[in-house]
């Protein structure tokens, strides 16, 4: 192949992927190199965030505090959360997006390619401000990942530059970067999709992006002015939450719940898109009731903007807002259970093929329906003030976060890392990977439920004697999952350098990333597609004849 | 083929009364699962818990083993490159399950209301009272009123602060570090934090609230089971978050009411303090192995220091 290096402006109509791996650290403007750096960007941050929470489980392996000194512990826990969500999900999920959505919608490029890469560029800046805290004097945040004043805002060691002002800064400027995304990628959907493909012939994942992105929209304002008014309040003195100059604390909490809960929502959407793409391939049958969930993506956005108050449950907060949230938080199951069950259905009496991507898929399916049930049972008010704040609450959000999400996420990276590099990856270690991966998850967020329920509280560096147990379980099980990455890495490391090549649509699937070359050239189509009927016609014998000519 | 539709509608059936019986066992291990029932409320939450617990191994079951079952009998053969059945989706199925998710939530709703009206548990109403900003007597507002000249009732102020609990009897006016508790008495703590958010949680009596600064809050329950409980912090409030703990003694109203008089009897004297000690010793052995912190207050002055 040539080593002719890809000019930056748009007007190339050269074919050829990005050939060398410069590319990857330049300011690229095409959607799938941007993509790529998001996904390996946010992939390094993952085994980051890793590490953290496996100091932290080194520590709560006995029940004092004698591995690391508490601060250091409380340090961990807050950059453990705040890197796997603002440095991991977020990201991994947007390089996703960024990669698949203009091919899936038959465009060349995002809206706004510039932006897109300025958005991109913002996160090494967030990360880099995150480790940096480590260095100044106090350490990094310890308040956690919520950083609710007044702890967030006490200062000892009076220092101007700390820790968490460095982590409110990051913070904020992760979210103007997200903000710019989202404008990025409803812009695309709304005004870039080639002719003939109407609202109800998109792909299920660029309906769950784009709701995942319009949360964005409403929600990351709120966020973003609760961590600049913590800022004021920590460097200028301003007292908009510190009660003893009349401010109120519990104010912080909803700016940042207001986002911070619908945020679950933006992580998880474009995971529920994966695996309605994922299931139809796999299960070679279209997707079951395709439209219903399809709204049921926008549904859960509308309702997502109005469940936040059911993390204050015992934050003081009446008794007729608590049973308001109950109420509503209960409903976002409904339009979540219509995906379930629709999933189930398109895989039932299919002709099931259990590749890597498929187990995850799979997998994720099955965890995200426990963590479910959890999210019902912690949404119940008398329930919910037994178990908040304990690991009951830990549990459920890593069967989201690590069980639901992070699976998804590897589903997605092997089922188009064929597409992304043009090289096919190991089946075998993919599915030692996949093992690694379910068993590591269960055996690590599973034991946390009993925990949690006997009351053992999130962010306690020591706990009583008696809950040792399950806790050594967790820590072996946080281990494994540790563990488990180095197969993927090798896998995906050895496989892009010396992989198998790949042909245009080795799954035999259907869509139009899937018509194009693997990796796709610069600018995507030569001709703008035009479409002609619904996503997913599996069993059509039509389509099915020009899908095998590849 | 008549053979074979009975022999699936058989596995069916099977399928579905093994799902059932398995839940409704796991719902009854739910008990299990949690600390002792230190007080009245904990056993309206573990029933609650319990019969959320049924209801989920229902529908996580009933889905996982549809699921497997697929995986083990709708596999592709190695050389069939054919597709599945082209099935776009069926108004009916799709109605009944948006229908029956819509009947449960809305049971769970207005089982987990019917059990949050039984506990009781105060607090927030005060809060809205607090914080109206019309100044309207609310309707929260007066029963809390009626139920605060109410007979039986024992009322305790809970400080807390960086890190340490400190508990105030009014009445006898009397101080500790352990929460002594009349069992079978209507309980009314009233809440302050001195400086940062925590929370008042006895995981036996499964009860929460947290303290925020600023702000007195009203909480209470019931004990009825003696013993002895532990009590911990469970908002995060800093570097020694995890040490502030306290014991919770449930006696017989007899016992507390020695333990009262004996308590008044004492002078105050510094009770031990597990942050103010690891403070000590961290200042002590100037050990660079942290960063700085906040510091602990000092150990407080008790008339009963545990």
């Amino acid at each position: 192949m040539t080593n002719i290096p890809i000019p930056i402006s748009g007007e190339s109509h050269h074919q050829h992927p990005p050939q060398t791996w410069k590319t990857y650290f330049s300011f690229s403007t095409d959607h799938k190199v941007i993509g790529i750096q998001y996904l390996v960007t946010s992939f390094v941050f993952f085994l980051v965030g890793g590490i953290f929470a496996m100091i932290l489980r080194g520590e709560l392996i006995t029940p004092e505090a004698d591995l690391i000194d508490r601060t250091v512990y409380n340090g961990m826990f807050t950059m453990h959360g705040t890197v796997m969500l603002f440095l991991w999900t977020f990201p991994s999920l947007v390089g996703l997006a960024n990669y698949i959505v203009p091919i899936m919608i038959g465009a060349r490029d995002m809206a706004f390619p510039r932006l897109n890469a300025a958005a991109f560029w913002m996160v090494p800046v967030v990360g880099i401000l995150m480790i940096a805290s480590f260095f100044v004097p106090g350490g990094p945040a310890q308040s956690g990942w919520w950083a609710y004043p007044p702890v967030s805002t006490q200062n000892p060691t009076g220092n101007l530059i700390t820790g968490q002002v460095l982590w409110l800064l990051a913070v904020a400027i992760s979210g103007v970067s997200s903000i710019m995304g989202a404008v990025n990628f409803v812009t695309t959907i709304v005004k870039m999709r080639s002719p003939g493909m109407g609202f109800f012939r998109m792909p299920l994942m660029v309906w769950a992006v784009f709701s995942a992105q319009i949360i964005q929209l409403f929600g990351l304002p709120a966020l973003t002015a609760g961590a600049v008014m913590l800022l004021l309040d920590i460097t200028v003195g301003t007292a908009f939450f510190d009660p003893s100059k009349g401010g109120n604390p519990v104010m912080f909490q909803h700016y940042f719940w207001f986002y911070s809960h619908p945020a679950v929502y933006v992580i998880i959407l474009p995971i529920f898109g994966v695996f309605s793409e994922i299931f139809p391939v796999y299960s070679r049958k279209p997707l079951f009731g395709y439209k219903v969930v399809a709204v049921s993506s926008m549904l859960i956005a509308v309702v997502s903007g109005i469940v936040w108050v059911h993390h204050l449950y015992v934050s003081g907060t009446p008794a007729w807002m608590r049973l308001f949230f109950m109420v509503t938080t209960m409903f976002v199951s409904i339009p979540t259970g219509i995906k379930v069950f629709a999933w189930v259905a398109t895989i039932w009496g299919g002709k099931i093929r259990l590749n890597t991507p498929m187990l995850f898929a799979l997998g994720g399916l099955v965890m995200f329906v426990f963590a479910g049930i959890t999210g019902i049972m912690l949404s119940s008010v008398p329930v919910d003030v037994h178990v908040n704040n304990t690991y009951f609450v830990v549990g459920h959000f890593h069967y989201v976060l690590y069980g639901t999400v992070t699976m998804g996420m590897y589903a997605a990276i092997y089922h188009w890392f064929p597409k992304m590099t043009g090289r096919m990856f190991h089946e075998g270690w993919g599915k030692i990977h996949f093992w690694l991966a379910f068993i590591g998850t269960n055996l690590n967020f599973l034991p946390m439920h009993p925990l949690g329920l006997q009351g053992m509280l999130r962010r306690a560096a020591s706990y009583s004697p008696e809950l040792i147990g399950w806790n050594i379980v967790t820590s072996l099980g946080s281990f494994l999952l540790g563990m488990s990455t180095l197969p993927f890495i090798f896998n995906m490391l050895i496989s892009w350098m010396d992989g198998e090549k790949a042909p245009a649509n080795p799954w035999r699937a259907i869509g139009l990333e899937w018509t194009i070359s693997s990796p796709p050239p610069v600018e995507n189509f030569e001709e703008i597609p035009v479409i002609t009927c619904e996503p997913y016609g599996y069993g059509k014998s039509e389509l099915m004849a020009s899908s095998e000519h590849d | 083929m008549k053979i074979r539709q009975f022999l699936n509608f058989l596995t069916i059936v099977t399928g579905a009364v093994a799902v059932t019986l398995t839940s409704l066992w796991i719902g009854k291990q739910a008990y299990s699962w949690f600390p002792p029932q230190g007080a009245a409320e904990s056993h309206l939450i573990d029933d609650l818990f319990s019969f959320l617990v049924t209801l989920g191994s229902l529908i996580f079951l009933g889905v996982t083993a549809t699921l497997f079952y697929s995986i083990c009998f709708h596999r592709a053969q190695a050389n069939d490159l054919g597709d599945g059945p082209h099935i776009e989706g069926n108004v009916t199925l799709e109605v009944v399950w948006t229908a029956i998710p819509i009947m449960l939530v809305l049971w769970i709703a207005g089982y987990s209301y019917q059990v949050y009206e039984e506990m009781g548990i105060q607090g927030p109403a005060h809060q809205l009272h607090l914080h109206n900003p019309m100044k309207m007597e609310t309707a929260y507002a007066v029963a809390d009123e009626a139920l605060a000249v109410g007979e039986g009732v024992e009322h305790i102020d809970v400080f807390a602060k960086q890190w340490a609990w400190v508990f105030h009897y009014p009445e006898s006016n009397v101080t500790s570090t352990e929460l002594h508790l009349p069992e079978g008495s209507r309980i009314r703590l009233n809440l302050h934090s001195e400086d940062v958010l925590h929370g008042f949680y006895v995981p036996a009596f499964r009860l929460k609230q947290d303290i925020i600064p600023g702000e007195d809050l009203d909480f209470e329950f019931t004990p009825i089971r003696p013993g002895a409980y532990d009590l911990t912090d469970s908002q995060y409030s800093g570097t020694y978050f995890a040490t502030m703990r306290a014991k919770v003694i449930v006696e017989s109203p007899s016992e507390y009411q020695q333990w009262l008089s004996k308590a008044a009897s004492q002078t105050p004297s510094p009770a031990p303090n597990q942050a103010a000690s690891e403070y000590a010793l961290k200042i002590e052995n100037g050990i660079d192995s942290g960063w700085k912190t906040v510091e602990p207050a000092a150990p407080p002055l008790v008339n009963f220091p545990s």
